[in-house]
């Protein structure tokens, strides 16, 4: 049993870590579309380069953490912290449009370092306050694990898995089946259409990146129940948002769905068969494949 | 050639000057030590800025061709025993290679597409870095300093001359670049790629040559870094520190004219040695956030366009 862990050959002990493996990475598949959905829309969508999506995710961990001390449930403490994010995304965007969007360089050198600006501050702001320590959060249903079959889930991964689920399935239905949902992704087609049509899209926008920052109030209560986060986590997320994201296909909601679980099974391989040292180049490496070979994404437009 | 030409060229003969005799007169080593620092962020920004502000191609890895000169050089170093010269000449190429393949790779997608890749760069790179044993892996390599101080009495003098080569040499290119055909067409990528395009600007090859250029000269600043802290690991090889930079610097320097980002690397990699030192590194970073978007808020322009404006303004006012 010792050797199982070294042992890449083509054996039956193998093919059971590789089965684990491919297990969990769905499980965490799932999580990372979860924590990728607000880029696919703020990003995807609304063509915004928000740099500081994954600053914000950990802003949503650390609420969380914060909450949690309080004794509320990290879950719980996500959805609270939603409305909250909502609001400050939306004047976000509103300053983004204000000084970018109506200047015409929305997708200039000025915004992207705007944003990249607000990225750092956050990250800054939370070594000041909390330090560079790990932070983690209780609840009961972390620390313990079930078996299905042979394989040993942690029950944490479980949870995250079914709320990510719900969520991201969630969110794709009501840009798909309701009337604003369907107007954020006429903004991302044809505003001029839409200004047509009696709908202001600025406002549209303006709701839409509010959605998206919200999204990461509850993806960063996820993070933090999966794993203990530290401010330098938010190097790791920007590989792997932005690897979701452009592996779908900007604009694709589904696509998001589908290459998170192909970003998890892949980062769950390459940790069982080469360990965490290559693990974190897995997003990026894969970023960049898809950027030479494919930037339109699996399922983009 | 022109009045300002010669006036660039006075200017970086006596820069030259001025600190070959600092390094007769003064005596602490410490000047020597910050000053490699200071100048090193001269040579990044300008080198940022001939893709970022020429172009208007934001790279974020700055931290992937500095990594690389470094780790070139102690490969020049370990497997061929070589001068400094030869050390900063084989950086500046693998480097210069490493931007001309992620321009390759991303500069005829949209520019946010080339920023992210910048950062993937870094993290895929260091990730190798850190898996390869004969540099030394994750943690690290001893650099042994050559016993022989040359000429101007320190090791860490001559680096510091070094670098104020490198520096002048840096700005000399940026500025031969821009107020040449290459310039005009970078910026006409920046102000309208399509519209450049469709004019007949071959605008893939003058990103090419900018991303090739703006790599070599980073992996040319990070080369002398091997031998400058004499104990190289990737973390600090790799660091954030190098990219946060070199982007807020020309920002807040100003992106159009040469002398933007040699300003704002003077200023803030001034503030940086001073900041850290006394109180602490994450204010620092702070400060570059907070200035990052006061700047691109208040003054695209930066330092560079306010004075210019204010300039313009007093001209205006003086004349009848």
């Amino acid at each position: 049993m010792i050797q199982a862990g070294t042992d890449t050959g083509g054996d039956a002990l193998s093919f059971e870590l590789l089965l684990d493996a491919i297990v969990l990475g769905m499980l965490v598949g799932c999580f990372y579309a979860a924590v990728s959905i607000g880029l696919s829309i703020s990003f995807g969508l609304l063509d915004v380069p928000q740099v500081a999506h994954p600053a914000m995710l950990l802003l949503g961990s650390y609420g969380t953490y914060l909450l949690g001390r309080w004794g509320l449930d990290p879950l719980l403490a996500g959805v609270i912290l939603m409305p909250i994010f909502f609001l400050f995304g939306m004047a976000l965007y509103r300053g983004f449009h204000e000084i970018f969007e109506k200047r015409g360089e929305a997708t200039g050198i000025g915004s992207l370092a705007f944003f990249f600006g607000v990225a750092l501050i956050i990250e800054v702001g939370l070594i000041m306050v909390f330090g560079v320590d790990q932070r983690a959060v209780e609840a009961p249903y972390i620390g313990s694990s079930i078996t299905v079959g042979d394989i040993p889930l942690p029950i944490r991964m479980v949870v995250a898995f079914v709320v990510a689920l719900l969520f991201t399935g969630g969110l794709i239905l009501y840009l798909a089946k309701t009337f604003t949902g369907r107007a954020i992704r006429a903004v991302a087609q044809d505003e001029g259409a839409l200004k047509l049509m009696g709908v202001d899209p600025v406002k549209i926008k303006q709701w839409a990146f509010g959605i998206a920052t919200a999204t990461t109030a509850l993806a960063g209560a996820l993070l933090i129940v999966i794993t203990p986060v530290d401010p330098n986590y938010y190097r790791l997320y920007i590989g792997r948002t932005f690897c979701v994201v452009v592996l779908a296909g900007p604009g694709s909601m589904g696509g998001t769905l589908i290459a998170g679980l192909i970003l998890g099974i892949s980062e769950s391989i390459v940790l069982t068969m080469f360990g965490a040292s290559w693990a974190q180049a897995v997003s990026f490496g894969l970023l960049l494949v898809v950027l030479g070979l494919r930037p339109q994404g699996l399922f983009g437009r | 050639m022109t009045r300002a030409g010669a006036k660039f060229w006075v200017g970086a003969a006596a820069v030259m000057l001025l600190a070959l005799a600092a390094t007769a007169i003064l005596k602490n080593e410490y000047w020597f030590y910050a000053g490699f620092v200071v100048l090193q962020f001269v040579v990044l920004a300008t080198a940022w800025n001939i893709l970022g502000g020429y172009a208007g191609y934001v790279n974020f890895g700055t931290s992937a061709f500095v990594g690389a000169g470094t780790y070139a050089a102690i490969v020049a170093i370990k497997a061929l025993a070589a001068p400094l010269g030869v050390q900063i000449l084989l950086a500046a190429g693998i480097a210069g290679l490493l931007g001309f393949a992620t321009g390759l790779l991303t500069l005829r997608l949209r520019g946010i597409f080339f920023s992210i890749a910048t950062v993937a760069v870094a993290i895929v790179l260091e990730t190798f870095i850190v898996n390869w044993r004969f540099v030394g892996g994750s943690t690290g390599i001893q650099i042994l300093r050559p016993v022989d101080t040359g000429l101007f009495g320190s090791y860490t003098k001559m680096l510091f001359l070094v670098m104020v080569g490198l520096s002048v040499a840096a700005a000399a290119i940026a500025r031969t670049l821009e107020i040449s055909w290459i310039g005009r067409g970078l910026r006409a990528v920046r102000d309208n790629e399509e519209a450049a395009e469709s004019c007949g600007v071959p605008t893939l090859r003058l990103k090419l040559i900018a991303c090739t250029i703006s790599g070599a000269l980073m992996g040319a600043a990070g080369a002398p870094m091997a031998v400058y802290q004499s104990y190289i690991e990737p973390a600090s090889a790799f660091s954030l520190n190098y990219s946060i930079l070199a982007l807020a610097m020309p920002i807040v320097g100003g992106t159009a004219h040469w002398s933007g980002p040699v300003l704002g690397a003077l200023l803030f990699g001034t503030l940086q040695q001073v900041v850290s030192a006394t109180i602490s590194s994450e204010l620092n970073r702070l400060v570059i956030g907070v200035m990052l978007i006061v700047f691109v808020v208040g003054a695209p322009a930066g330092i560079v366009g306010l004075w210019r404006k204010w300039a313009a303004k007093r001209a205006g006012a003086g004349s009848p």
